[in-house]
């Protein structure tokens, strides 16, 4: 057997109410490339984040083993010091900068703080050229595609001696040639000696270049196998990945879905805002009933919060194209008091940056999408406003001391409550809820799903984007799978479960 | 016992500008051996700092929206250079230069929120450019020279006084608009107090709402008395009432304030939430625009000309005013009232210090420090 570089024992590590991590055991072997996966939100992050020092040590229970010696890493510099470089999804690198200024940022090649370019440069040539990239190191990093960005983000990694690359999602935004590249790339390194770990969706990829895959689940580890001995398929994996008790997470509900479609979108497509060449959302076509929940799975980066802002006054992307239907009439949403108008909410996945106020009170949040309704002539009624804002409160269950209170004061889950509230005081037909657990504990998820089952009972329409299966799975009566911009599947509850979504959400990539 | 110690604590929190405007107006009155009350220099200090107050008014706008207007010294010289043209030179009515030059103000104020509503220019640029701009069209419309004197009509918006019908000693319409001033305030407070009762809200104990209410109106009128045994209101102050009122209301009671202090507080949120956050923008700018006009009209009525060097560093004045009262640059915070208290704290350290006969040099030492104390005092109180 070969020797572990790395070895990571009962890893457990929790937020305020969430355990992210539970228990979690993880090895790697020396020279090989090691595929780390599961959902989003399954605790690979969290748990390279635990190893590179990014949650220093005492913030986790377990210990970190890298080359024998037990670790204790209070930040990143101590864990790149040994060699482990983490290359994150998004790209750490300085537009303005050039590549070889990027390379050796906070690593300056320098004698009694001068920095020496002649150095810098003929050291930024010979990492370029052990990635094959054959760019002037001198270029501005602006100036090159993101494939290139990619590699000169690995010569960094380079330059620091690094024992074990860790990469997260490297291939998400490059297309097929240049992901081809990167992953020969990583081919020959491993013959080099080095190990990589490999965090990514694209099953099919890692098949063809990983020697082991580890698959976390909830926060656990479910399994770690050899690739080629076990003769592993993307079917086993996506069963790993999956499969789970989905029993009481889930509030009991009252049906009440009525057979007209209450809104409907049709060949809906949009560009990208900066880069209007890019299609972001491609003929896509979804209804919803009266009272029924209708959900959209997607990956990181199919399009799902585009699509749900596209629709709610173009409040994203360029080029819009398509039509919308509310109550079976063609409506246009010209910008957002328009859509309220139609009756539509939209409540973002980002409660911090796009739901709330929060400088701002309870009461001022909970009212501010609907201000009219306690005004004459815009002129507010107070205190109309603070009985509207505590019937509210006490409804959907917010718990504050006061509905002057600041919403930054707010834990995670009173927040969300408070961005539901706000739409409900809207009177909306169809809310369209984005992640609307997102970071909250396992308690307040369930009242707010009883709260969308309500919502759904008195006949509106929910259309719920989730990253998380089971919720999906658990909450709705239909499932959209969306993938690169493109509805790939409409399941009905009966015949969903996580295998055929994970298909159907994968499907372009695999195809 | 422990409610009121309570209603201290909150209270000192809550109006802590204030509790240090009355500490500096006492401070000031015992080093200038009393000179600072007296009815002379009260009226003055009032006069002084209209200009800045309504400046300020419209600054602590631009502030809670999460911008900045660096222009507003060099618009109001312009406005006040035009009006030399208009009043002067060309002899048009008064009311007509007037009504002319607050337009004026609000299409420059456009001209300001459309690039920084529409084309998304930080409003530092587009204000900075505009001090630059405006600086030097007034040099262009005076070429170099002062207009003087303006018709009466016009000087009486800042230098005049309401006429005494009674021809006493003592201003005995003064008086008569504080008791109706105090009364207009007991029913408004009874009437709001009526309210909280109707909707079974949580009210002040019934001896605490008295104490208030008496405490207010003893303020009133000891501050018209005050007035009375000079010449009486200045009609400036009118305007000034009339503004604080009138943008206080707009600020707490209606639709558009709530907007912007959504706008201000987070912008991609009030976006989400149906705040035409552009337009809203837009209209802050003019309104900018508009009161940074009425503010040259005002310094150029007292003055009695219209000079190049007008309105130089009151855009700073007027920043230091919303910040001292408790706006925050990260937008979404302040009220009309703070810009009041802070243009008032600037002004009676300006008064007193020249009454003093501190020189010009000491004088730009003490406000720059009094304006980092405040801000540091305020950034502490709320990191407790």
């Amino acid at each position: 057997m070969a020797e572990m570089i790395l070895e990571m024992k009962s890893i457990t590590k929790t937020f305020p109410g969430v355990k992210a991590l539970d228990d979690v055991n993880f090895k790697v072997k020396q020279g090989e490339i090691h595929a780390l996966i599961g959902e989003n939100g399954a605790g690979k992050s969290t748990l390279m984040k635990v190893l590179s020092g990014v949650h220093p040590h005492g913030t986790y229970d377990g210990s970190i083993i890298f080359h024998g010696k037990e670790c204790e890493f209070k930040n990143i510099n101590e864990s790149e010091d040994l060699g482990i470089v983490i290359i994150h999804q998004e790209l750490a690198l300085i537009p303005e900068l050039s590549i070889a200024e990027n390379i050796f940022l906070g690593n300056e090649q320098a004698r009694k703080g001068v920095i020496d370019w002649n150095k810098t440069i003929t050291e930024t040539k010979k990492l370029l050229e052990k990635v094959g990239l054959k760019v002037d190191p001198q270029e501005q990093i602006k100036n090159i595609g993101v494939g290139q960005q990619q590699l000169v983000e690995i010569a960094k990694a380079l330059s620091k001696e690094v024992k074990l690359l860790i990469l997260d999602e490297p291939t998400a935004a490059l297309n097929e040639e240049d992901s081809e590249n990167l992953l020969n790339l990583l081919l020959e390194f491993k013959k080099q000696g080095m190990t990589s770990i490999m965090i990514s969706h694209k099953l099919k990829e890692l098949l063809k270049v990983s020697d082991t895959i580890t698959v976390l689940r909830d926060g656990q580890t479910i399994q770690s196998y050899g690739v080629k001995e076990n003769e592993v398929t993307e079917a086993r994996i996506i069963k790993d990945m999956v499969g789970r008790d989905l029993s009481n997470l889930f509030p009991d509900r009252t049906y009440n879905i009525k057979d007209n479609k209450v809104f409907e979108v049709k060949n809906w497509s949009a560009y990208h805002p900066l880069d209007t060449e890019k299609k972001i959302l491609d003929d896509v076509n979804l209804h919803v009933k009266q009272g029924e929940i209708v959900g959209i799975a997607g990956l990181m980066g199919a399009g799902r919060t585009e699509l749900a802002m596209s629709i709610f006054g173009k409040s994203y992307g360029k080029r819009i194209t398509g039509q919308l239907y509310k109550g079976g009439e063609e409506v246009t949403f010209k910008d957002v008091p328009d859509a309220v108008k139609h009756g539509v909410a939209y409540v973002s996945e980002n409660r911090k940056e796009y739901g709330l106020i929060l400088v701002d009170s309870v009461k001022n949040n909970l009212t501010l999408a609907n201000l009219t309704k306690v005004a004459n002539n815009n002129i507010l009624n107070t205190s109309q406003e603070v009985v509207e804002a505590e019937s509210l409160k006490s409804k959907i269950n917010i718990k504050t001391p006061s509905i002057q209170q600041k919403t930054i004061n707010l834990s995670g889950g009173n927040q969300q409550k408070v961005v539901l509230g706000k739409w409900m005081f809207t009177d909306p037909d169809v809310l369209i809820l984005d992640e609307p657990t997102r970071g909250i504990d396992v308690g307040a998820k369930f009242e707010i799903y009883k709260l969308i089952n309500e919502l759904a009972a008195q006949g509106k329409s929910i259309i719920m984007i989730s990253s998380e299966l089971p919720e999906l799975l658990g909450m709705c009566d239909r499932i959209y799978t969306l993938c690169e911009g493109k509805i790939t599947g409409d399941i009905p509850k009966e015949e969903a479960n996580q295998e055929t979504l994970m298909t159907y959400m994968t499907q372009n990539w695999r195809s | 016992m422990d409610g009121l110690k309570n209603l201290i604590t909150n209270n000192i929190r809550k109006f802590g500008m204030v509790i240090a405007l009355v500490g500096i107006v006492i401070l000031f009155q015992i080093l200038t051996g009393g000179i600072l009350l007296t009815p002379l220099n009260v009226t003055n200090i009032i006069m002084q700092n209209s200009y800045i107050i309504v400046l300020a008014i419209g600054m602590m706008l631009i502030i809670i929206t999460g911008e900045i207007d660096l222009s507003v010294g060099s618009v109001a010289a312009f406005i006040g250079a035009v009006s030399g043209v208009l009043l002067v030179t060309l002899d048009l009515p008064v009311i007509v230069g007037i009504l002319l030059c607050l337009l004026l103000g609000a299409i420059i104020g456009a001209w300001q929120g459309f690039w920084v509503a529409y084309v998304n220019i930080p409003s530092f640029i587009v204000t900075l450019a505009g001090m630059l701009i405006f600086r030097g069209l007034t040099l262009v419309v005076l070429e170099g020279r002062t207009i003087a004197p303006f018709p009466n009509g016009f000087r009486s918006l800042s230098s005049s006084f309401m006429p005494d019908a009674f021809g006493t000693e003592l201003h005995m319409l003064t008086i008569i608009i504080g008791v109706l001033l105090s009364l207009a305030y007991v029913l408004y407070e009874l009437r709001v107090r009526r309210t909280d009762l109707k909707y079974s809200f949580k009210t002040t104990s019934f001896p605490l709402f008295v104490l208030k209410i008496f405490i207010i109106t003893v303020v009133i009128n000891v501050f018209t008395f005050v007035l009375a045994q000079y010449e009486g209101i200045p009609y400036v102050l009118i305007v000034l009432l009339v503004l604080i009122l009138g943008y206080t209301f707009v600020m707490n009671k209606t639709v558009i304030g709530r907007h912007i202090y959504a706008l201000g507080g987070n912008i991609n949120a009030a976006q989400l939430s149906g705040v035409k956050t552009k337009k809203m923008k837009f209209w802050v700018f003019v309104n900018m625009g508009t009161l940074a006009a009425l503010s040259g009209l005002i310094f150029a009525g007292r003055l009695n000309a219209a000079t190049p060097q007008a309105g130089n560093l009151f855009e700073l004045d007027a920043i230091a005013a919303a910040v001292i009262g408790g706006a925050s640059f990260t937008g979404g915070v302040g009220t009309i009232f703070g810009a009041v208290i802070g243009a008032l704290v600037m002004g009676v350290l300006n008064n007193g210090m020249s009454i003093m006969g501190i020189g010009i040099d000491w004088q730009q030492a003490i406000k720059g420090l009094v304006l980092l104390g405040a801000v540091a005092f305020d950034v502490l109180n709320k990191n407790k």
